[in-house]
């Protein structure tokens, strides 16, 4: 919502992670600029494997020591990367939220929702445990799970998968953190509880004033719940722009690319259409833009120069060395490269 | 429910107590004649034909069987044809010289084994937990008296610290629970480092440090309550380990236990004691793994509702 006229609350420099592999160090996240503003939703997409995870992750420092994080990740002025392992803990949770993928499985299965609830709470907040149950039930109103007191004596796997997520979320609240990482909210749940999902994202944010990150591989679902989009590829950012006309504004190939791919409803019914190639592996370090080989409109210098995130319009930026000297008709990939990808 | 699940288990103990008294007759039966081996090669056939006749040893092995079985049935073990005392008794008199070394050396497996899986998993790839792998893998791979003689090697006759052998004093009990101990801490270390190693790599770690609790209690209240499951149901097995420790223990340190008892007995084939001994280690094993079985119900929600049906598969 606030962008550059307001200090950002999180500010990301050039993070870059790379993971042991049995082949030698792999690079998962090339050099990643972000900022995410007080009271923002910012939406990430990619597809699978392109670092959207793993840099919050590492941002979080939770990646363990196969993992090596840098850049600078500034928050009030401190850079996270930097303060000592105790520092870094207090603000987990309470100053910086993450729900991981798949609720479910980020529950314990031997303890009762009430009890991690509690856990959590009594933890963030020095209260006793009576207290800490109570109020355990009060944010299970919060994030309307209904018969809230019976639910904190269950366990997980008694629970649907979406009061999972629910609860996740009101586990990532007992903290009253200033930024939420919601990394694919919605990715398990059916279309009914995905959109009530990303409602109760949407009036968190209205009544707390929190930021929230939302990753997501659904662009639909990042279009309509944030106030600004980052597209990444590969490891890299590769659009950035403000979601209310994302849809007509974006220019990146691999942005057009992912919009031309959803279905959409007023079309008649035809074949879905696809993005030829797929993501280049982590362990690939070729030169140039990671996005060329799959690309339609690629020039020689591609392959050979990486591009920089470059601002084309006010709070809109890409990462494409056709960009800003081309326009939308050349971002307008002809038909016959994106089109009629068989299944 | 429940009923169902009691009543199957108490069936399945049965046929594996009905197994075990078989077995031993038959292999007793078949690999000897306790006439011979009792009263010696140079008895007289006299001697022999009236020691058979006494314990019905001229009867046909159906006819000994059927009547063994029918005297256990009746709760009686019968009596050691070595001196005529009941076989009870005979087992019974040794029972705390065991435990006396059985117990410790079992908390001593439980105390060091455990702690260094724990220790080990969380120090994964460390010197620390190379350390304790590579000790693990030693004490597993040597053989039990080989351990024994080495300890008494050490400590007895280079270092004259302890006694070699034999019972009475404290001193007494030390090699014997040592040699019972690092066997199985050994065994435990290792299923305790995978089992924790595991739960590690679970999602919901992870997420319990994402939400800032801190690393201790982690530990403490979300890996190792998640990572006992694995390791109690090794520990119930274990515990037959422990019966094979007692043996090859007592036999190496001269100890009077049960473990002597039963190779004596085993040597002169005197089927009431060496029968006597197995059923009890039967009923032991039985029993602990009916308390593995329960445990499991304690220590993971999912399985609680489904006992009846899914606990007494396993």
């Amino acid at each position: 919502m606030q962008h550059a006229s307001v200090a950002p609350l999180l500010q990301i420099r050039d993070l870059r992670v790379r993971l042991q592999s049995i082949h030698g160090p792999i690079e998962i996240v090339r050099g990643i600029d972000l900022d995410v503003g007080r009271g923002e939703i910012l939406g990430l997409v990619g597809e699978s494997g392109c670092g959207k995870s793993i840099s919050w992750l590492a941002v979080l420092r939770v990646l363990g020591r196969q993992a090596t994080t840098t850049g600078t990740v500034l928050f009030e002025g401190r850079n996270l990367l930097d303060v000592t392992e105790k520092e870094m803990a207090a603000y987990r949770g309470r100053r910086l939220a993450m729900i991981v993928q798949d609720a479910t499985s980020s529950l314990n299965p031997i303890h009762t929702i009430g009890f991690q609830l509690a856990e959590t709470l009594v933890h963030h907040r020095r209260i006793g445990w009576s207290s800490a149950r109570t109020e355990a039930k009060r944010l299970l109103d919060r994030v309307k799970i209904p018969g809230a007191e019976r639910r904190l004596g269950q366990y997980p796997h008694e629970l649907s998968g979406g009061t999972n997520q629910r609860v996740a979320i009101a586990m990532a609240l007992s903290g009253n953190p200033d930024l939420l990482i919601a990394d694919e909210p919605t990715t398990a749940l059916d279309v009914t509880v995905q959109a009530q999902i990303l409602e109760l994202l949407q009036e968190i944010r209205r009544d707390s004033g929190m930021s929230i990150v939302l990753i997501s591989h659904d662009l639909g679902v990042v279009c309509e719940t944030s106030d600004r989009i980052a597209v990444m590829y590969a490891g890299r950012l590769a659009e950035m722009a403000p979601s209310s006309d994302f849809w007509r504004s974006a220019r990146h190939p691999y942005t057009r690319g992912l919009l031309d791919a959803a279905p959409d409803i007023d079309e008649p019914i035809g074949r879905l259409r696809a993005i030829p190639g797929q993501v280049p592996a982590p362990s690939e370090t070729s030169r140039g833009c990671a996005f060329q080989a799959r690309c339609g409109v690629a020039l020689p210098s591609c392959s050979v120069e990486t591009p920089a995130m470059t601002p084309v319009a006010k709070h809109h930026s890409v990462a494409c060395l056709r960009s800003p000297s081309c326009g939308r008709e050349i971002v307008q990939v002809p038909r016959e490269v994106t089109a009629c990808h068989p299944f | 429910m429940m009923l169902e699940f009691f009543f199957t288990r108490g069936l399945r103990a049965l046929a594996t107590l009905l197994l075990i008294v078989t077995i031993t007759f038959v292999v007793l039966r078949l690999s000897g004649d306790p006439a011979i081996n009792i009263l010696g090669l140079d008895a007289s056939d006299e001697a022999i034909r009236e020691f058979r006749r006494s314990w019905g040893l001229d009867q046909s092995i159906w006819v000994q069987y059927v009547r063994y079985l029918q005297a256990v049935i009746e709760g009686n073990l019968g009596r050691s044809m070595l001196d005529g005392r009941s076989a009870v008794d005979a087992v019974i008199e040794r029972l705390p010289a065991t435990l006396s070394i059985m117990v410790p050396g079992f908390v001593l497996q439980l105390v060091v084994g455990i702690p260094a899986g724990i220790l080990s998993a969380l120090r994964r790839n460390t010197w620390l937990d190379r350390l304790v792998m590579t000790s693990s893998v030693v004490c597993f791979t040597m053989p039990g008296f080989v351990f024994a003689l080495l300890l008494v090697m050490v400590f007895a006759v280079t270092l004259h610290w302890l006694p070699s052998g034999g019972a009475g004093t404290l001193a007494h009990l030390v090699l014997p629970v040592l040699t019972m101990g690092f066997f199985g801490a050994a065994t435990l270390a290792r299923f305790t480092r995978s089992a924790v190693v595991d739960v590690l790599g679970q999602p919901h770690i992870r997420a319990a440090t994402l939400r800032g609790i801190p690393r201790r209690r982690i530990v403490l209240l979300h890996v190792v309550p998640n990572a006992a499951l694995p390791v109690v149901t090794i520990i119930g097995l274990m515990l037959g380990g422990l019966v094979a420790g007692a043996v090859i223990t007592e036999s190496v340190f001269s100890w009077p236990g049960i473990g002597r008892l039963l190779v004596t007995s085993v040597a002169s084939r005197d089927l009431a004691v060496v029968q006597t001994i197995l059923l009890m280690v039967g009923t032991a094993m039985v029993l602990a793994n009916f308390c593995v079985d329960l445990a499991y119900g304690f220590l993971d929600p999912r399985l609680r509702h489904g006992q009846g049906n899914s606990a007494n598969k396993g």
